[in-house]
């Protein structure tokens, strides 16, 4: 099952590869999403299973995962056909291929329990995404893609080092070295302390950089403003997910060792850091597709802050991955049809898309405030659930300072949201005959109702992973 | 064997002045490769017997490091036409200094961590975290592309030095991907070298300002 789930997108992207009709190769992307979702599901509701001497392993952390990647996934490979079609003058070879090989690094991220080969599978995952924001071909994103391939590899050789501390911290303590996840969970509270406060510094800033937590967050910008809509979409969706599960990998090695305030610590600090950070940026952004990275940084904030509240915020922040995840879709797939249509992705030029563009504008515009915690969107209830936690568990300051850095982002991230989809359509409307179609609206809707399904109800299948997840997250050895 | 270990750290901390100071870029990849090639026999000096899947990975690392990424290097400043690093954001004997400072720093560092008793007296900790420092030091002070990877490339050796602790409890197939993901990382940073020469007609990294808030 854990290689079936691997395997499926990697044979994908060599058919992929393979297909020499570029009309036709982007369909590879849906039909390699649909069966990785199905496996995925069966996966989710089958038993726990483990393989290659617990190298694999789907715990319930994964489950949630694996799921979420794998909606994300396939919603946004439904775009991409519609998408690829109006970029019909450029070769799709190597982005579809890289795509599918992105879905499959993801997913060996969160089956491996070996600390390496996730590793091994994050660095792909960056390898495979420096492709896809190439796509354009021009000297920006050239830019974008040398800054994201430096900074993330960087990010991620930290997070070797860290890797590797981890592992000589239970070398020290006598324990047979070993990067196994559950040995280590098992063995945590052995762990020598100096060796084990350094690695998790070292991971937190190196998986840290993945997320794109502040300060470590300045290829994301870059990066997603110059992707394709879908790519951005995957990037702070999928991508960033996963480093989200390595750092929560290396916090239940923390929680399990006992040094579980030493972690929350860091945690709270970045979040709150992160958040400050891409309110700063986001207030007089003007471009569109900027300031979605760095409500980017700003979830990964609330994310790991929510992690370091503890409590009922734990919970919080995994309904929040989710959240953010689905309302990334609709915001970058929607931006992403809005630069399309007036070939600029700039609030000077971009005036009055829910005129020209219906369907996109009012997404886009119903995106914002969902992922500002609007209700009924899912983000509110998340957002609510971390913020009640923090008043619970004694975090006063933290609740002041996350209420206080929501509302300026709200405000921030509104004027230039608004000042795109009101008013009359600017002169730049008509730079080209783009239109709504099914193809590109499609996924956007269904993004769209998983938000609002969330923001009021919580499907029972999904509440019990949801607490799963925090029980596995939180069980002590 | 392992009484040549020390001896080879040094000569792997030395080269990393050699590629902080130098501003020829063929220098610097030279630097670079014998310091992959000395890992790689280091490689086998640490572990206690030979075995095959050893061999195996240790000339992998010898032929990635020493041969192999060389040559992807050498031919991309080939082909952008570049010789030299011209003006670093600090000078070549100012990095010197300060990569000096970071070795002291790395050797003061790794004194406060409890050592395992095998493992003390070895060198590999302090040499390991100060060929980290001098990799950052490269990626951050150069603005030629090429230099930022092979900065990277000295980051990377640092890591793999502390892996060598480590090699009687990681797994091959672990070093082996490593290796594999550091050789893709390369090629991949090797092609948009050319692009951003292509584009910009220079790997002035400087150049890379169009994106900013």
């Amino acid at each position: 099952m854990a290689l079936a789930l691997i395997l499926v997108p990697i044979v994908a992207a060599l058919v992929a590869y393979a297909i020499p009709w570029n009309r036709w190769r982007p369909l590879v992307l849906p039909a390699g999403g649909l069966v990785h979702l199905v496996l995925a599901v069966a996966a989710i509701a089958g038993p726990p299973f483990t393989a290659f001497d617990r190298w694999f392993t789907l715990d319930p952390l994964g489950r949630l995962f694996l799921g979420l990647v794998s909606v994300l996934f396939f919603l946004c490979s439904l775009y991409a056909p519609g998408y690829l079609m109006l970029r019909a003058e450029r070769m799709n070879r190597v982005f579809c291929a890289c795509t599918l090989l992105a879905l499959a690094m993801m997913t060996l991220v969160i089956l491996s329990h070996h600390l390496g080969l996730m590793w091994v599978g994050m660095e792909a995952t960056t390898l495979a995404c420096g492709p896809l924001l190439y796509f354009n071909r021009n000297p920006r994103s050239t830019e974008a893609t040398w800054k994201y391939l430096l900074i993330g590899s960087m990010g991620i050789a930290l997070a070797l080092f860290g890797s590797f501390f981890l592992a000589y911290a239970a070398l020290h303590a006598g324990l047979e070295s070993t990067l196994l996840f559950d040995d280590l969970v098992r063995e945590a509270p052995q762990l020598s302390r100096p060796w084990l406060h350094a690695a998790f510094v070292l991971l937190l800033v190196g998986y840290g950089t993945k997320m794109g937590l502040a300060p470590m967050h300045t290829w994301k910008p870059d990066a997603y403003g110059e992707a394709p809509g879908m790519v951005g979409a995957l990037l702070a969706g999928g991508v960033t997910s996963c480093a989200f599960l390595a750092v929560l990998r290396f916090y239940q090695i923390c929680h399990a060792a006992g040094e579980a305030a030493f972690a929350r610590e860091l945690l709270i600090v970045l979040g709150l850091l992160s958040m400050a950070v891409a309110a700063v940026f986001m207030v007089r952004q003007r471009d569109f597709k900027r300031l979605l990275a760095y409500s980017s940084v700003e979830h990964m904030g609330i994310l790991v802050l929510g992690i370091g509240v503890g409590g009922p915020a734990t919970f919080g922040a995994l309904l929040h991955l989710i959240n953010n995840a689905m309302t990334k879709g609709v915001l970058f797939l929607s931006a992403g049809n809005i630069h399309r249509a007036y070939g600029s992705k700039s609030s000077d030029e971009v005036r009055g898309a829910i005129r020209r563009l219906p369907l996109s504008g009012s997404l886009f515009l119903a995106g914002f405030l969902a992922i500002t915690g609007s209700p009924p969107g899912g983000p509110f209830l998340s957002e609510f659930t971390i913020l009640s936690g923090a008043v619970s568990t004694g975090h006063f300051v933290v609740t002041g300072l996350f209420l206080l850095l929501l509302v300026t982002i709200f405000i921030g991230m509104g004027a230039t949201v608004l000042a795109v989809v009101q008013g009359n359509s600017s002169e730049q409307a008509g730079a080209t005959d783009f239109h709504d179609s099914l193809l590109t609206a499609v996924p956007i809707l269904l993004f769209m109702g998983l938000v609002l399904l969330l923001g009021v109800y919580i499907p029972p299948p999904l509440g019990s992973l949801l607490r799963e997840a925090v029980q596995f997250l939180e069980a002590q050895p | 064997m392992a009484e040549w270990l020390d001896p080879l750290a040094v000569v792997v901390v030395l080269l990393n002045f050699v590629a902080l100071g130098a501003s020829h870029l063929r220098t610097v990849i030279r630097a670079v490769a014998v310091q992959g090639v000395l890992l790689g026999i280091m490689m086998l000096l640490a572990h206690g017997g030979i075995s095959v899947p050893l061999c195996l990975v240790a000339s992998a690392a010898i032929v990635l490091k020493g041969v192999v990424i060389p040559r992807v290097l050498f031919h991309a400043i080939r082909e952008v036409s570049i010789r030299r690093e011209i003006e670093p954001i600090i000078g070549f004997i100012a990095s010197q200094l300060f990569g000096a400072v970071g070795t002291g720093l790395a050797v003061v560092f790794a004194r406060t961590l409890p050592i395992e008793r095998e493992h003390t007296g070895l060198l590999l900790v302090p040499a390991s975290l100060a060929t980290v420092f001098a990799g950052f030091l490269i990626m951050a002070t150069r603005r030629k592309a090429i230099s930022q990877v092979l900065g990277y490339l000295v980051l990377e050796n640092g890591i793999f030095i502390f892996g060598l602790l480590l090699l009687e409890a990681m797994p091959f197939l672990v070093e082996a991907g490593v290796l594999l993901d550091l050789f893709v990382a390369t090629f991949v940073m090797g092609i948009i070298v050319h692009r951003i020469s292509q584009e910009f007609s220079t790997v002035n990294t400087k150049v890379l300002t169009a994106l900013k808030d």
